[in-house]
């Protein structure tokens, strides 16, 4: 029995399974992952690395550069954040209410998911403008909300939706009612029932989204540019500057802000996922 | 605290769960609700708890009516069948999770909190566990964990919904044993809800008997074994053989034989003879008594049980005979049973 311990000892690289299959899955993903994401990715990071550092420093540390970027997650992250909130609420009235037009309501979640990114920025400045419907009335309050960095947030918003719904949607279906009615047979009101059992079992799958959805607005580009107004240094987002380095023909330029754009996604997102594994390992579930 | 359930009904889209209940709960006593699943017993225990409302009727805690007062005000204590522990909390947040959402005036200050929960986890027998997360438990220790928070809040009544359902055979027996320790120490007023009736009969003081969202007894396990009120309690309550019989002059007659058995008090005509099958004599074939052909014979532990045919009527009835007894395979067995209860119909 000394070679089963021994071989226990060491690592390897494929544990005994039930489930066969193992190398086929493991190869095809890599296969696929590498083909769809990391190729890609690495190109880009090979077209940066083309100009060298000093040269690559002086493009990240741009003035213009820095406010693209600055603006770009800033609004990402605080599109998130609103997203995660009203998401919740949403997803919250599709689970636990029955009311008519509620699986309208429920297949309208995804409409951002299917429309063009350009038809929705075009709707929403339409809308938001100066002399549009809802954007009227902000002008009496010295409001602008198109062409500046507030209707960027509210195009990101658009588009992220779905992601914080759709995530915690099933989480809050599979919650166990009687946990709820456990807290209320020990005296705790509606309020702290939510905010002390409802919401911390929901945190894992809340983060989930608003990764997801902070990583896709991030990235976005479509609908961003129609409501920016894309004034520099104000709310120019660093996915435009890679356009017009591109329609520059100026390509490592356009790769090095994507790198710089990749490296801080890279951070952020990997932050989320710590967290996440940290509060799946606390909780108990994941 | 004195429970009075008066009148109650209740539905469930217009089908009755519960249809006119009415029961007294003595201050201290431990009550079972026993009965098969549909019966209604974890609706009553939902409505005294305030988890659900009756249509009709009302649930007085002492003299104070509580059926208009919510889950919150009544200040029970619930414990799940599936323990329902706040998952994301360590054992000692989740015992006191009672006293920490009090209203600021009755809250006790953080470290009150933390060692009464302490001194509660210590009763139930988790002293070193406070730390861990529920997943981290077994689920006997889980119920424990449940059973101190419940007690936590210091409930004026304990409601356990099943509370060893989930369990193993033997964490079920430790836990029951231990139920009981722990009543008796705190002296709250009790109820739980069981299916099974070996736990209803070890634990409770009184049992309560339902079927079909009615009681059909209630009374102490002696009263329930010995003399079953009902047909029902009769088959639902340990081992029981049945035989359709004809009353005359006060005596049984099975098939117009006379079986020498006494009705009871049951008016003449057909009626049900009920008796437990180890609560027979077997007697010579000769003699009045019930007469069959065996068909099945089992030996379990001490005794042998064994399956009769009788009369003409192709009624199959249980006894247990001793396992000397040179019974085979179509012998026919006579025997009287020596307690039995008639029931009219």
């Amino acid at each position: 029995m000394s070679v089963v311990t021994s071989s226990k000892a060491r690592w390897r690289w494929k544990q005994p399974s039930v489930i066969p299959g193992f190398g086929l899955t493991l190869g095809f993903a890599i296969a696929y992952l590498s083909l769809i994401v990391l190729i890609p990715l690495a190109g880009v990071a090979w077209r940066s690395a083309a100009l060298g550092w000093d040269e690559f420093f002086r493009i990240a540390t741009d003035a213009r550069v820095v406010a693209a970027l600055r603006t770009s997650f800033w609004t990402a992250g605080l599109a998130a954040v609103i997203n995660a909130v009203f998401g919740v609420i949403v997803a919250w009235v599709l689970v636990r209410y029955e009311f008519p037009g509620r699986r309208l309501v429920d297949a309208a979640v995804d409409l951002p998911f299917a429309l063009p990114t350009a038809v929705a920025g075009i709707a929403l400045t339409a809308l938001y403008a100066s002399t549009g419907w809802i954007g009227q009335y902000f002008v009496d309050w010295g409001i602008r909300i198109a062409y500046t960095p507030t209707g960027i947030v509210i195009a990101l918003i658009f588009i992220g939706l779905p992601f914080v719904v759709r995530t915690v949607q099933p989480v809050l279906e599979d919650f166990d009612s009687e946990v709820e009615e456990a807290a209320a047979t020990l005296g705790a009101s509606r309020t702290q029932t939510i905010f002390s059992i409802i919401l911390p079992a929901l945190f894992p799958a809340i983060l989930t989204g608003f990764a997801l959805a902070f990583g896709r607005a991030v990235g976005e580009y479509g609908s961003v540019i129609f409501i920016a107004g894309n004034i520099p240094y104000v709310s120019e987002i660093a996915p435009l500057l890679i356009v017009m380095r591109l329609e520059e023909f100026n390509y490592p330029a356009a790769a090095a802000i994507g790198a710089i754009m990749l490296i801080f996604a890279f951070i952020i997102l990997f932050a989320i996922n710590l967290i996440q594994a940290w509060s799946r390992r606390r909780y108990g579930h994941g | 605290m004195e429970v009075k359930v008066k009148n109650v009904r209740k539905e469930f889209d217009k089908f009755p769960a519960l249809k006119d209940v009415s029961l007294n709960i003595k201050s201290g006593e431990l009550i079972a609700l026993l009965g098969p699943s549909g019966s209604g017993k974890t609706t009553l225990l939902r409505l005294i708890a305030g988890l659900d409302f009756p249509n009709v009727g009302a649930i007085y805690f002492g003299d104070q009516d509580a059926s208009q007062k919510s889950v919150r005000e009544r200040n029970v204590g619930f414990v799940f069948q599936h323990y329902a522990l706040f998952r994301h909390m360590r054992v000692l947040d989740n015992v006191g999770f009672g006293l920490k959402v009090r209203k600021k005036g009755d809250r006790p200050s953080k470290a009150e909190i933390e060692r009464r929960a302490m001194e509660l986890l210590d009763f139930v027998q988790l002293k070193g566990l406070e730390k861990r997360y529920p997943n981290q438990l077994s689920g006997g220790q889980r119920q424990r964990v449940a059973l101190a928070r419940a007690l936590a809040i210091e409930p004026k009544v304990l409601l356990l919904d099943e509370p060893f359902g989930a369990l193993d055979a033997q964490v079920r027996k430790e836990l029951r044993r231990w139920l009981r320790d722990i009543h008796d120490k705190t002296g709250h007023t009790t109820v739980f809800v069981t299916h099974d009736q070996e736990e209803a009969l070890e634990l409770a003081d009184r049992v309560v008997v339902m079927s079909q969202g009615r009681i059909e007894q209630v009374g102490t396990p002696d009263e329930i074994y010995d003399t079953p009120n009902s047909p029902a309690v009769f088959s639902f309550i340990g081992e029981s053989s049945k035989l359709p019989v004809s009353i005359e002059n006060g005596q049984l007659y099975l098939a117009d034989r006379p079986l020498g058995l006494d009705a009871k008090g049951v008016p003449d005509g057909e009626g049900q003879l009920f008796f437990r099958p180890h609560d027979v004599e077997v007697v010579e074939t000769g003699e009045t008594a019930i007469v069959g052909t065996v068909v099945v014979s089992r030996r379990t532990a001490g005794t042998r049980q064994v399956e009769l045919e009788v009369g003409g009527a192709k009624e199959r009835v249980e006894i247990e005979i001793p396992v000397d007894h040179p019974a085979t395979s179509r012998s026919r067995i006579a025997f009287r049973p020596k307690k039995w209860s008639v029931f009219a119909g």
